[in-house]
This record gives structure tokens, sequence and C-alpha cells, in this order.
């Protein structure tokens, strides 16, 4: 480890290569943490996106009106606002009128922090396109598969969750791959609310080492390790939910 | 490498308008003859440079340049800068003095004539709540500071000590996060903070460390203009030396600043 770090301090001095995240400790943890952030952040709003998707399709198709006027209510305010929009009004307005909790240091702060809004705003941002990413797929089952489903005696319920759902899922995973390929990318923008990922840490680092270029040709390398994780993931569970004749 | 180049090409560029200003004549003839001394100061940087609710530019610096202008016997036009065109106002002629909050640095004096003794400083600070009661910086330890992003003293802060930096854009998001209470603290220039603990809506904030990370703050007149650079300097040590700097902080409001205070002993 040793060795390797020696190696980059020597590149630096010999080239001006500067790329202290690999031979200065502090830096290192910046940049390791900063990925870690960015991949919990990732997790996290994958999950609730995917989650609201599925909940929100469902209640598209409830036969309240009100439910299905809320959830389209939704969709259009997400889909139809920008991103760092959303997370500037979700941290400085909605996070200052919410009740103040006491914190470690004595004062008082509010209840919820830049990650947590983060992972708030940008799963319903994501999820307001997986719901209608969802809708395109139960479209798509056959109404017949479901006529044959009520006449079995199944509950709307059960329909969903065991006909309807499944056989959407195998329509929307495309979509869906694409609409979360770009829930990671848009993650590096809680940087603007001061959430340590990436970005950020890269950001703080060439700020203190002035090697813009190093630190953006990472940048971009890491993402793209990072996606292209995401995309093989989802291109084989796209393969292993193949259903020979269907889809 | 790469660096190397743009820097020998600037230096190319500063010396190419360095024979041009060279060959002009003496900046202090042009100015006696114009009657006006045009100088230029920052807008937007209270109490050192700002607009009063006439919309007429205020402040330390502009006072002292009043200063000036009267030792020359003529009168003072102000013209309000900002950091990234100042430096370019005076290599054109736009004005012929600039006393704008810059600090001093050897990049910036290989471009304007900055002169010596520098007549300002400022260095870190935090603004934080008067109830948190924080003496030391060790106090910062573990606890949410905000700050800005790209700032030189966010690493010095978490590496020394021990502060979690959570850093923003710019001023108004940090002030905005303190004021909700996402951190206990803004680490920033002594000089704004100052500022702020004057406004009544900070009422309940404080400056309380010692500052740190002096860096001193340098006013400039064009490359090549010798006897105004020797007049300026004069001057300058006039203004420590009679107390001005200080008698000027306490007229707008600013405590006393060690350096200044420093500045006026050794001079005394």
């Amino acid at each position: 480890m040793d060795f390797i770090s020696e190696w980059f301090r020597v590149l630096y001095q010999e080239t001006g290569i500067n790329l202290p995240f690999l031979y200065d400790e502090y830096d290192r943890n910046r940049m390791i943490d900063g990925f870690f952030t960015t991949v919990w952040l990732s997790l996290v709003c994958l999950f609730f996106s995917v989650i609201i998707g599925v909940i929100g399709a469902w209640l598209q198709g409830s036969s309240f009106k009100w439910t299905r006027r809320i959830v389209n209510g939704y969709i259009q305010l997400f889909r139809n606002t920008p991103p760092l929009v959303q997370l500037y009004f979700f941290y400085f307005a909605i996070g200052t009128l919410l009740p103040k909790v006491e914190n470690d240091w004595g004062g008082q702060s509010p209840i919820l922090g830049s990650f947590a809004w983060a992972a708030i705003s940008l799963s319903f941002f994501a999820g307001a396109f997986n719901v209608e990413i969802f809708r395109s797929g139960i479209e798509a089952v056959p109404k017949s598969t479901v006529e044959a489903a009520e006449a079995l005696g199944f509950s709307k319920l059960q329909i969903y969750r065991d006909i309807t759902l499944p056989l959407a899922f195998r329509v929307v995973i495309p979509a869906l791959n694409n609409n979360l390929v770009n829930l990671v990318k848009t993650t590096t923008l809680a940087y603007a609310i001061a959430v340590p990922e990436m970005l950020y840490e890269a950001n703080q680092i060439w700020s203190d080492n002035v090697n813009v270029t190093e630190m953006m040709i990472f940048l971009l390398l890491a993402y793209f390790v990072l996606v292209g994780v995401l995309v093989g993931g989802m291109n084989r569970w796209e393969r292993a939910m193949k259903i020979p004749g269907f889809g | 490498m790469k660096i190397n180049a743009i820097k020998t090409l600037a230096t190319a560029l500063v010396v190419s308008t360095l024979s041009l200003t060279a060959a002009s004549a003496d900046v202090l003839d042009t100015i006696k003859e114009r009657g006006r001394l045009i100088v230029g100061v920052k807008a937007d940087y209270k109490p050192y440079g700002f607009l009063d609710s006439s919309g007429a530019i205020i402040g330390i610096e502009p006072d002292l340049a009043k200063d000036v202008a009267d030792k020359l016997g003529v009168e003072v036009e102000y013209v309000p800068v900002v950091s990234s065109n100042r430096m370019q106002f005076l290599e054109q002629g736009k004005i012929d003095l600039m006393i704008a909050t810059m600090t001093d640095n050897e990049e910036r004096r290989k471009v304007v004539n900055i002169v010596d003794p520098n007549y300002y400083s400022s260095g870190t600070n935090i603004l934080a709540l008067k109830s948190l009661r924080l003496k030391e910086w060790e106090d910062l330890r573990g606890k949410p500071i905000c700050g800005i992003q790209g700032a030189f003293y966010n690493k010095a802060t978490s590496q020394n000590y021990g502060a979690e930096i959570v850093a923003f854009k710019g001023t108004a998001e940090a002030y905005s996060a303190l004021k909700a209470g996402n951190c206990a603290a803004f680490v920033y220039d002594d000089s704004a903070i100052v500022a702020k603990t004057n406004d009544p809506e900070w009422a309940d904030y404080e400056m309380p460390l010692a500052t740190i990370d002096d860096a001193p703050w340098g006013l400039a007149v064009a490359l090549g203009e010798d006897n105004f650079t020797a007049l300026m300097s004069e001057m300058i040590t006039d203004w420590h030396k009679s107390g001005r700097i200080l008698e000027l902080e306490t007229k707008w409001g600013v405590t006393n600043t060690p350096f200044a205070q420093a500045m006026h002993d050794k001079y005394k």
C-alpha cells in the first residue's frame, strides 16, 4: 500500500499529474467516504423510488376518483420540476418549517439533515417517473388475462400482486433500467445541499490541490464504472426474468 | 507543464501591457491635470465599501481614498469594482488606484503594483450562536460547520480542529443553513463576519474565536507608477502611524483588528 502511494507521489513530482487521494491519507479517506455516500444514497433512492413506482401504479388503477387525482398530481409536480429545484425546496423551504430537535452541541437543528432530504427528494423524483413506467407495463398486460383471474375469484390486490405486476415487470425492465441509471447520476445534485457524496468530495479536493483536470477525469471514470455495475446487474436480472414466449 | 505554459503566456501579456504603461506619462500628472482621482473600491462589502440609501459608495476604503485625494488636492471619484475585474481596471487605466479588499499575494504582484506596507489584513473566523459559548477552535471538533465550497480554510478547519465541514455553493445558502441550525457555526472571512454581527438580524450570533490564517490586504497602483507607489507607501505608513485605520474601524463599527493595532504600535 505504501509502495503504491509512494509511486503516485513520485508521479506528481515527476509529471505534475496530481492524484492526492491516492497518496494523501486525508484526501483518500475523503474520497472513500464520498464513494460510499454515493453508493448508499443511490441504493436508498433506488429502493424507495421502485416502491413508490409500484404503489403509485397500483393506486392509479384505484376506483376512487380522488386517489387517482392525487397520484396524478404527485406525478405532474415531480416530473415537471427540475430535481435541483426540488432539493433546494425540500432542504431550505420545507426543512426550516419542520419542528427542530435538540442536537449534540447544545443547539437546535432541523429533524432531517441534508442526506435525508436528498434521499426523500430524489426518491420522489425518480418515483414519479417509475409510476408512469409501471403503468405502461400494467397496461401492456392483456385484459383477457386479468378477466381470467377475476373469473377464478382472485381479489383486486391478488391480481395486481400475483398476475399483473410480475408480467408488467418483464415489460418495463428496459425503461426502468434507464430511469434508475439516471437516478444514480442525479445523486450528484445532492452536493448542492452539502451531502458529502463523490462530486462534493472531489470538489473539496480539487479546490485544495488545484488539480481540477485530474479530478474531473477520475470522476467521469468512477461514475462510468459505478453505473456500469448497475447496468450489468439490471441486464442479468432482465435475462433471469425472461419467460419464453412472452415479451 | 500546461500551467507553466499558461503562466509564460500570462507573463508575456503582462510585460507587453507594462511597456505600454511605462511609455505613458506619470499618472500623478494626469490626476492633477484632470483634477480628479479615480479610485476602484468595493460596493458590496460592508463595511469596507458599500452603498448608502442614496446609492453613494461609502465605507472604510472610500474614506481612505478620500484621504489620498485630499493629499493630492483633487476631487475623488469612486468606481465600483468586483474581485474578478479590479486588477484589469487598473491595468487598463480605468482607475488610478485600487483599494478593494484584495488579499496580497505573489501572483497578483506580477500583474499590479501592490504598495508596501499592507494597509489591512483579514483572516478566518466563525459566526456562531452566542448560546453555544464556543471559546476555542478546538470546540468545533465533531460539530457540523458550514463553509463555502472551494474556500482554502475548509481543509485546515477539518484537519486541525476536527470540524465536519458542510460546504455550500454561496454565502446566502451557508447563512441560511446556519440560521436553520444545520450547522453549529459558519467558517468564513472575519471581515465579512464582523459586518454580520453588527446586523440586527444576526444579533444572537457572535464571532467568538481568535482569527487564524491572517492574510494581508494590498492596495495597488498600475505597474511602473513608481512616483505614485512611493507616495502611497508614505500614505499607508502615515495611516498606521496616526492610527487612522483604527479610527476608521471604530467609525464604521468594526472592532479594532489585531493587525491594525500591531501596525499602529510598529510605526508609532
